[in-house]
């Protein structure tokens, strides 16, 4: 490999990192807050995905798309968090994976009456459709580029929402410690509303801003869902900044293994949750 | 001990049996006499198209017979196999022991085919493969009670490597997922291309169902060979063929594939796939009058369009109706229904086809090239291609 192909295998496994961030970053915050293991979390990736198809095919433009499926996301959050997740808080983790366990499959029934089983493009907005010649055989799609900037931006506003805002102290709080922040006058069950809708909304856009490079398809979700646990696993379970540098690990070597090593490609990933398991059995960072 | 677990599973028995109506008497069982077909296919999942298009042209092939087999009514039974190989062998044995059926359809997946195999080979029941391409079935686990109407994982390939070096791509690179399905795919070129001549730079592969390829598509550049084989079915074939052309490698370096890889996709790749070469035994755009024949009245029956799916279930029908009729529908006269079966010619959609020694298709496989989202044949690329069948000992 000359230090060319080095760099631009570089660049694809930040992008690709990056992208696993989005998806696991809902999964690890729901966790980390509510302490819900969420199975369903893929489901609300392939929604997203449907829902950008679905939506920009009617409103003709993705940038509209995104943002009416986020609205949307958003509502259904709000409605699944009111109707079942919010009497999972204090139940057992079993009750819990058996609910969203079920989850998977209602999605997928209805995600089959909706929109049928057919696999979908969603075109790349004309503006970000170009690609940057990088070698004379290679170029890199600006859509890529765009992608890793919207997780870059996302990762960000996580960060200022819980670490420099009002609400992200008090979620914050509530995660510390329940009943204390309750006396203390916050309306915890506004916030963990708020933040279930916030985790379903990140992995319903993770879906609709890699719908025109992934394509749309059945069972979309489950696929990604393994990864992000990964990547939740390693990062510590409940902590952002460890699913970022989680992800960006795996990304690192799921893109060199498959190159180098294709033989154990498949393998290579879980075994470095093995190793970090091993080496720090919380995950790097523990909340 | 002993004697306590055998009161247990004597009693469960007891329950099981009278459930399944293995205790109702012999006459109320019998049921007018009609053949009972089991279907087990699947209805949901990732696959779930697919087993509607093969029932589809199942029941189309039969209906053309006035819905019957040898002149019996038909009875069916309908399992759904979901693709989920854990329960190939229950599922399979349901239709077997439970139903009771003359004959067994199905199905899709690979690892599910194994379950049913299983099952065929232990009670002999005749099984119809309508799609599942796994080696194992037609080589060396042969079975005389087996038949497959489609296709083995290598054939399409096996027609694909001399194609390309006809077209002056001497070094290749070859990409696909690692998983039964993508090996045996990969036997097939690897066999075809060197014999023609040609040298396989590289093997690409990725986990089943992985499909970030970003990182082996800078690999291709790099490598820079004359032409890309690849094997990939279904959304990932879509998404592998986008990754292709936004990494700028669409007409740099041309892209053959067996043919699933456009398949059921062209809609969702768009122009991506344009340009894209790929052998199979059909394709919708199949210029004939036996295929547009049939693809009319198929559309004016389900209201959708067939595809390679649907014409694999019509050849099962009509296969099926071959062997009935030269029983006169007395299914369990074996050695006359096997025999049918293995002479039989079918009149496809795809052109006329027979069975091979180890009943797998002698079938054309065709040349199409990707055109407005169509699959358009552009010659036929290995004429009566026929699967090794090694390792099997019939006939």
């Amino acid at each position: 490999m000359d230090f060319a192909t080095f760099l631009i295998q570089l660049l694809n496994s930040v992008q690709y990192g990056l992208l696993l961030f989005m998806l696991a970053a809902g999964l690890t915050l729901i966790f980390g807050i509510m302490g819900v293991v969420n199975l369903a979390h893929g489901s609300f990736y392939m929604i997203g995905a449907y829902l950008a198809w679905s939506l920009s095919s009617t409103f003709g433009s993705l940038t509209l798309a995104i943002l009416g499926g986020a609205l949307l996301s958003v509502l259904l959050g709000l409605a699944l968090e009111w109707l079942l997740f919010r009497h999972f808080y204090q139940r057992d983790h079993l009750d819990q994976v058996l609910l969203t366990f079920g989850l998977i499959y209602i999605f997928e029934e209805l995600r089959s009456i909706l929109w049928g089983d057919d696999v979908h493009g969603v075109p790349i907005p004309d503006l970000l459709g170009a690609s940057i010649p990088l070698t004379e055989t290679l170029s890199y799609p600006v859509y890529r580029l765009f992608m890793s900037g919207v997780c870059i931006a996302l990762a960000a506003g996580l960060y200022l929402l819980i670490s420099k805002t009002r609400l992200g102290m008090k979620i914050r709080a509530g995660a510390f410690n329940r009943d204390m922040a309750e006396a203390l006058g916050i309306n915890i069950k506004l916030i963990h509303a708020l933040v279930f809708a916030l985790g379903v909304t990140l992995a319903t856009i993770a879906g609709m801003v890699a719908a025109p490079i992934s394509s749309v398809y059945p069972n979309m979700g489950s696929q990604v869902l393994i990864m992000c646990f990964v990547v939740v696993v390693i990062g510590g379970i409940g902590s952002v900044r460890g699913a970022l540098i989680a992800a960006l690990l795996v990304g690192l070597v799921d893109t060199f293994g498959k190159v180098l090593v294709p033989q154990v490609a498949g393998m290579l990933v879980y075994m470095l949750m093995a190793a970090v398991l091993l080496w720090k059995p919380q995950g790097l960072f523990k909340q | 001990m002993t004697t306590r677990r055998l009161v247990l599973s004597r009693s469960a028995a007891v329950i099981g049996a009278a459930s399944t109506g293995l205790l109702l008497p012999e006459i109320a069982r019998a049921q007018g006499n009609k053949v009972r077909v089991g279907l087990m296919l699947p209805y949901t999942g990732t696959f779930a198209q697919l087993g509607v298009a093969i029932e589809n042209g199942f029941r189309m092939a039969l209906n053309e017979q006035g819905g019957k087999l040898g002149g019996r009514e038909i009875e069916f039974f309908k399992v759904d196999d979901e693709s989920e190989p854990s329960k190939g062998v229950e599922n399979a044995t349901k239709l077997v022991q439970r139903d009771k059926v003359d004959v067994l359809v199905g199905t899709v997946h690979s690892g599910v085919q194994m379950g049913i195999h299983k099952v065929a080979r232990e009670s002999g029941v005749l099984n119809l493969i309508p799609n599942a391409g796994i080696h194992a079935a037609t080589r060396a686990l042969c079975a005389p009670n087996v038949f497959r109407t489609s296709f083995t994982n290598s054939q399409p390939t096996l027609a694909l490597g001399q194609a390309m070096v006809k077209r002056g791509h001497k070094k290749a690179v070859w990409i696909s997922w690692k998983y039964a399905a993508g090996d045996e795919a990969f036997e097939g070129f690897k066999e075809s291309y060197t014999k023609a001549g040609g040298t396989i730079l590289k093997e690409l592969a990725l986990p089943f169902p992985n499909v970030e390829f970003q990182a082996l598509l800078t690999e291709i550049a790099a490598l820079k060979p004359d032409a890309v084989a690849c094997f990939f079915a279904g959304g990932g074939a879509a998404k592998f063929i986008k990754d292709y052309a936004a990494a700028g490698l669409k007409g740099k370096i041309p892209l053959y594939g067996s043919g699933f890889l456009t398949e059921g996709v062209l809609d969702a790749a768009g122009p991506a796939a344009d340009g894209i070469i790929t052998t199979m035994h059909y394709s919708d755009s199949l210029d004939t009058k036996r295929n547009k024949e049939f693809r009319l009245a198929y559309a004016k029956t389900f209201k959708m369009q067939p595809d390679v799916y649907a014409v694999q279930g019509y050849d099962t029908g009509l296969l099926l109706v071959q062997g009935a009729n030269a029983v006169k529908g007395d299914l369990t006269n074996k050695k006359v229904l096997y025999a049918a079966l293995e002479k039989a010619v079918i009149d496809s959609p795809r052109g006329k086809w027979t069975m091979s020694k180890a009943h797998n298709p002698v079938q054309d496989m065709y040349l199409r090239v990707v055109a407005n989202k169509e699959n358009k044949v552009i010659g036929i690329a290995a004429k009566a291609l026929s699967d090794s069948g090694a390792g099997c000992k019939l006939g």
